[in-house]
């Protein structure tokens, strides 16, 4: 058995590493990918461009202004003379916020009374709007706290030395300065490992198939099972090599932080490939040409990258599809790498996931294994 | 250019097309799924997060505290822990996004008056729903201390005078914030890369790995008509997922649509050509279905999904990114549909969109033709 299988590895890695843009399709999409993700995938929001349109000209408006313009969250671009001006800016996307001073601001704080500004935003990518409104109350809502108290403070300073005030101090944990970076390059090792090892798999036997080779090794004395060692176990290789190199990639260039161990992780990526050559055999059992194959593998990748928490939650997804979720090996995943890299976590509370994917991986593999059997009577 | 061999070779490929039933098949569920995919997997809307609270203290006015987080459909309080390691282990393990610890002394230190801290542990590790979690809950404490602080002074027969500022946020072409309307245009983007280039140069890619491709060019067929007639009945089946993804996301998820739908048919067209083009040009270079789809990948679906602003806003990436962004088809087509689907921008106005998509499609027939001859010779 060992030499037959033998025998079939050293065919497959020939196979495998033949000529040499077959070779840089195993390492060089990966690291590019890499690169582009690194860079591309951010949810930060940072010096947004902003208008404003000062009607009221006064100490109060501009220190107002001036508070917008001074942080690194809005990029003051435009100073605004009439109204028709806003519309026009925002239809054509020029800036993102335009902050709306009417005349009388002033006038009105100095009289006690509520005054309004006007934050418009263009809502047409949602979530920046969410955050930059978000940016843009808090700022507005310093200015006003600041000028309450200075108001009081001229009224009675003893009151301003004794009234009570909670304040929230938020500690952001693992990635104290909120880089998307952080949280995307983790994710984007796993994503495209999972592209890499399912398609790989399933092409290299779908090929054999397409061209009849598959008939000709199953009438020599190797096994089934032989064969699908044989197939999978270079993948298996070039897997652990590409999640070492583009994690390398994230570590050297992106400067992701590596906290916990490299044993946890490289557990972790066994468990998952594992899952994955499970799938890739699965799909070439379903298909009977190249084409087929992509197609198919397509359907599964898709859904398995958005729903693992990838880029967008788990939680805010509907309950139904929160339970497909279980099924999604990257899901776990997932939660190993980041917690490998960025919080540095032991297996002591990573066993859930791992546990998972060992019972994903067994349960796909023998199913593959068995619709494999049956595929080649 | 002759009519009935362009004919001739549009009837050949759509006969391949139907003898491949399953294939054709998922092309026509590709849109559906895709749209539904991300329709309901892609939410940044967060909502119900899951917290834990350490209240050190257990006195009225902590609990009132943390009634304000109860109450607010952002939070969803998961559980009061009575330590320190418990909260940590929480946010370890994902179990907690965020911890709010209270201080042993809060209600003391509120009758002495004077600022109190509340401490906010957030799992930063992913960035944005740190985040929105800080503005959230920034809010909550905010509203406390306000309401705090009016108590104190009633007490003291002092009226707090109201307010100074009222934001008034308005959010333009998309008033709820929702994700699905500023996601789902895009998706359109990424059924037409799948459907165009990555079919288009997978089914090409065989003719050349079968050698089939000899066979049509001894014909009298020329290769224009070769690449038109093979090219049409993908630019059919990708007008008919458009079609479908319009009307799923108009009718299913609700997306507003304030353009019409002449400007959207023109705009998608044109997007079809420059990927259906792209994808002939990529089966060309590539020897075969394995690097065709690669290639395919890398230069059409990636870019779509990633480099085109579909999720990822364009002005947030780096310098040199947007660059590349620039020469990308994905994203005039991308920013052509949010401002066709959310703002209404009649075609007049999207010159700067589709003038760059005729620039593409031009470069890219003369390129992709010479290239063809080129590995006839």
């Amino acid at each position: 058995m060992l030499a037959r299988l033998t025998q079939m590895l050293i065919k497959e890695f020939i196979q495998v590493f033949r000529d040499k843009r077959a070779r840089y399709i195993l390492f060089g999409p990966p690291i590019i990918q890499m690169l582009i993700f690194g860079y591309a995938a951010t949810f930060e929001i940072r010096h947004v461009p902003l208008a404003v349109l000062d009607l009221d000209h006064t100490q109060e408006s501009r220190e107002l202004v001036s508070r917008f313009s001074s942080t690194e969250y809005f990029d003051l671009q435009r100073q605004l003379t009439d109204q028709a001006q806003i519309g026009d800016l925002i239809d054509r996307g020029e800036v993102t916020v335009a902050l709306q001073i009417h005349p009388g601001f002033s006038e009105t704080l100095r009289k006690g009374q509520t005054a309004s500004v006007q934050v418009i935003v263009d809502a047409t990518n949602s979530n920046t709007a969410l955050i930059a409104a978000g940016y843009a109350n808090q700022i507005a809502q310093g200015f006003a706290r600041d000028y309450q108290m200075d108001r009081m403070r001229r009224i009675s300073p003893m009151l301003v030395e004794r009234i009570p005030s909670v304040e929230l101090q938020p500690r952001p944990w693992y990635n104290p300065d909120l880089r998307s970076r952080w949280f995307f390059v983790p994710g984007v090792i796993g994503s495209l490992t999972l592209v890499l090892v399912t398609t790989l798999t399933a092409f290299a036997v779908v090929r054999e198939r397409e061209i009849g080779t598959l008939e000709q090794i199953m009438v020599t004395p190797i096994r089934p099972v032989e064969f699908i060692l044989g197939k999978t176990i270079p993948f298996f290789l070039i897997g652990l090599l590409d999640v070492a190199l583009i994690g390398l990639v994230g570590t050297l260039w992106f400067q992701v932080p590596f906290r916990g161990q490299v044993s946890v992780l490289v557990a972790g990526t066994v468990l998952f490939l594992l899952c994955q050559l499970g799938v890739g055999l699965l799909i070439s059992t379903v298909s009977s040409t190249q084409q087929q194959a992509m197609v198919t593998s397509f359907f599964f990748i898709m859904p398995a990258i958005t729903f693992s928490g990838f880029g967008f939650p788990i939680s805010t997804m509907p309950q139904w599809l929160q339970k497909v979720t279980y099924f999604d090996p990257l899901r776990y995943f997932l939660v190993v790498i980041r917690g490998v890299y960025l919080k540095g976590v032991g297996t002591d509370v990573l066993w859930p996931q791992m546990a998972a994917m060992a019972a994903l991986g067994a349960a796909v593999l023998t199913l593959s294994v068995l619709r494999f059997h049956k595929a080649l009577d | 250019m002759r009519w009935n061999r362009l004919l001739a070779m549009a009837v050949k490929e759509i006969i391949q097309i139907r003898r491949d039933v399953r294939s054709l098949i998922i092309v026509l569920l590709m849109p559906v799924i895709l749209v539904l995919l991300f329709g309901y997997g892609v939410n940044l809307d967060l909502k119900h997060l899951p917290i834990y609270v350490y209240d050190r203290e257990g006195s009225q006015d902590s609990q009132d505290l943390l009634k304000r987080f109860q109450a607010s459909d952002y939070f969803n309080l998961v559980k009061v822990v009575n330590n320190y390691p418990d909260l940590v282990r929480a946010i370890d393990d994902g179990h907690a996004k965020m911890g709010v610890v209270i201080p042993y002394d809060f209600s003391q230190k509120l009758r002495e008056g004077g600022p109190v801290s509340v401490q906010a542990l957030v799992d930063a590790s992913d960035d944005n729903t740190a985040n929105v979690l800080m503005n959230y809950s920034q809010a909550v404490v905010q509203g406390y201390s306000a309401d705090i602080q009016m108590e104190w002074l009633e007490r003291r027969g002092q009226t707090r005078p109201p307010q100074p500022l009222n934001v008034e946020t308005r959010t333009w072409y998309n008033e709820n914030l929702e994700s699905s309307a500023f996601i789902i245009p895009g998706v359109l983007a990424l059924v037409m890369s799948v459907i165009g280039a990555f079919l288009t140069s997978l089914t090409i890619a065989r003719e050349w790995e079968r050698g089939t491709m000899e066979q049509l060019v001894s014909t009298p067929v020329t290769p224009l008509e070769i690449m038109l007639g093979k090219l049409f009945p993908y630019f059919v089946l990708g007008m008919f997922g458009v079609a479908l993804c319009v009307i799923l996301a108009l009718y299913w998820f609700h997306v507003p649509f304030r353009g019409d739908i002449l400007t959207l048919f023109i705009s998608s067209a044109m997007f079809m050509v420059v990927v259906l083009a792209l994808g002939f040009f990529i089966s060309v270079i590539a020897k075969t279905q394995l690097a065709a789809s690669q290639i395919a990948l890398l230069v059409t679906f990636l870019p779509a999904f990633l480099l085109s602003g579909f999720l990822f806003a364009i002005e947030q990436m780096p310098g040199f990114i947007q660059l590349v962004t620039r020469v990308l088809p994905a994203r005039y087509y991308v920013s052509a549909l949010k401002m066709i689907f959310l703002k209404g921008t009649p075609l007049s106005m999207l010159m700067s969109e589709l003038i760059p998509l005729a620039v593409f499609t031009l470069l890219l027939t003369l390129v992709a033709t010479q290239a063809f001859h080129k590995r006839l010779a």
